[in-house]
């Protein structure tokens, strides 16, 4: 291939302002993190919320909780992007959709819709494990939690919950991964995260390959550290004799 | 302490408990035997309203468990229960274990629970384990544990379903031994358990189910000893695990 590697690239002017092109990378890393780390918050606290309501002794709960995870799993996540920039906005109260359109900046509306997409979309998914982890512990452990003389709320919290999520550390880990990958959708509806900015490199300095490889860097360097983390938290809040899931 | 009255139970179509009568007094100990499905774990775990059941009623300490109006959590504090297979909460320490439902249930302090649940601990002969996690002791210490943490609650009786059905021969008697001991300073034991050897010891009244019926219902003495008096089921049932 006849390709004039430059490497240099990303120390190069952009033309706009004083920047440089490793300045619209470390922007785009910027809003990377920020989309997934709050959608995640979102997702993590509604998932489990989700999934304990799969589990509880009332129908009612665990048919919403049900269904939830049926719509939101099953729909496309671009899909479910566009609805909510595109579609949800219009059928908000007159006030909220005044807000959305016109008070926000486009980037403050992007992000707001990618974040409360992500964040539903990943919840489906986290809800799934929370309740896997739920029904992996022996029935018994409900009963001897009763048998002292809790109330459900209080055998979910310091009996269950503290054991399933041990046990689904490692797909909720990859869950979180998978919240960050998918982050770059938000490049579709105009907000400037990664890959946005790298498409964006591309075009203008026409350094395709060297912007790609060093997205691609990023992304996975992103990931590994991401993985440590998890990898740690694990470690740190293992118990001997602990079942585990999903392998260890 | 606890009085059963003419309790029937269904699973859909499946009647698992009919007309279960009984009494145990205060200060009883009372052994509940019978073969496989016969419905001893089912009444057991009705008497601290783990399972439902559809007529009659189990007044536990003047508390009526078929009441409406009966906080079920408070009822299940005062009655402690051991299970075949142990139940400590696994990401916990033993101290932990011990103390945390003396905090979240009674409302005490950290310090006394603590200091109530380490006495306990010493009692059954496991003070030197207090930091470890459930996981690493063996059966019979983690059924010692599980005795030591319901007695924290202080409760007015005591449940055991098969304490011993669990573990390694070996362990068997370090068990027991602590409820041989419990039994004799006077709590009130309902216990389902094959340990015949136990029931000899230390049990008031035998209690003989089969197919969700309580067959016998008599002392020890009469139970052991007039053998030929009992139901054919009994004798069959005595037979059999007799001869181990
Ligand atoms: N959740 C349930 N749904 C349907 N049937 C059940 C359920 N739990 C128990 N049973 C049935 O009820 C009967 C009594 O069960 P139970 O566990 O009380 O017997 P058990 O006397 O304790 O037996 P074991 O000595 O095996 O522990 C059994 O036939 C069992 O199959
Ligand atoms: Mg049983």
């Amino acid at each position: 291939m006849n390709y004039n590697w430059n490497w240099g690239v990303f120390f190069q002017s952009t033309g706009i302002g004083s920047e440089i092109y490793l300045d619209w990378f470390v922007t785009g890393l910027g809003w990377t993190i920020a989309i997934s780390l709050v959608g995640w918050l979102i997702a993590l606290v509604l998932g489990s919320l989700l999934g304990v309501m799969r589990t509880v002794p009332n129908r009612l709960l665990a048919t919403i909780a049900t269904t939830y995870v049926e719509i939101f799993r099953n729909v496309p996540l671009l899909v479910q992007l566009f609805l909510w920039y595109f579609l949800v906005p219009d059928l908000l109260p007159e006030p909220l959709e005044m807000w959305f359109k016109q008070d926000l900046s486009p980037a403050a509306s992007a992000y707001l819709s990618v974040v409360v997409c992500l964040g539903l979309f990943t919840a489906a998914r986290v809800c799934e494990q929370v309740r896997t982890g739920i029904q992996a512990l022996p029935k018994g452990q409900l009963n001897a939690g009763y048998a002292l003389g809790f109330t459900l709320p209080q055998v979910y919290t310091t009996v269950l919950l503290p054991q399933a999520f041990r046990i689904i550390i490692p797909p909720l880990t990859s869950e979180f991964l998978n919240i960050f990958k998918n982050s770059s959708v938000a490049s579709l509806i105009g907000l400037m995260e990664l890959l946005a900015q790298t498409k964006q490199t591309a075009e203008f300095s026409a350094n395709l390959f060297e912007a790609f490889t060093l997205a691609t860097l990023i992304y996975f360097v992103l990931n590994m550290s991401l993985m440590m983390i998890m990898r740690w938290i694990e470690k740190r809040v293992a118990v001997p004799g602990l079942i585990s899931v999903g392998g260890k | 302490m606890i009085s059963i009255q003419n309790v029937n139970k269904w699973y859909g179509d499946f009647q698992v408990l009919t007309n279960c009568s009984t009494e145990v007094q205060k200060g009883e100990v009372v052994v509940v035997c019978g073969p496989s499905g016969s419905g001893k774990s089912t009444l057991i775990k009705c008497v601290n309203a783990l399972e439902p059941f559809q007529q009659g009623d189990i007044v536990v300490d003047g508390t009526s468990i078929a009441s409406p109006k009966t906080n079920l959590p408070r009822l299940r504090s005062r009655v402690g229960m051991v299970f075949q297979h142990f139940e400590l909460f696994p990401h916990l320490t033993i101290t932990e274990n011990l103390t945390i439902a003396q905090i979240k249930v009674l409302g005490r302090s950290k310090d006394e629970a603590t200091q109530k649940g380490l006495a306990l601990l010493d009692r059954v002969g496991l003070a030197a384990h207090a930091h470890k996690h459930p996981g690493q002791l063996s059966g019979g210490q983690q059924q010692r544990v599980a005795i030591a943490r319901a007695l924290a609650m202080d409760p007015v009786v005591m449940l055991f379903d098969e304490p011993t059905s669990a573990l390694d021969p070996e362990m068997v008697n370090e068990v027991l031994d602590v409820m041989v001991q419990l039994a004799q300073e006077g709590m009130t034991m309902m216990c389902v358990t094959h340990e015949m050897g136990f029931a000899r010891k230390v049990a008031d009244r035998v209690i003989f189910m089969d197919r969700g019926q309580i067959v016998e219902d008599c002392t020890k003495d009469t139970f052991f000893g007039d053998i030929n008096g009992r139901s054919d089921r009994a004798q069959q049932f005595l037979a059999k695990i007799l001869q181990h």
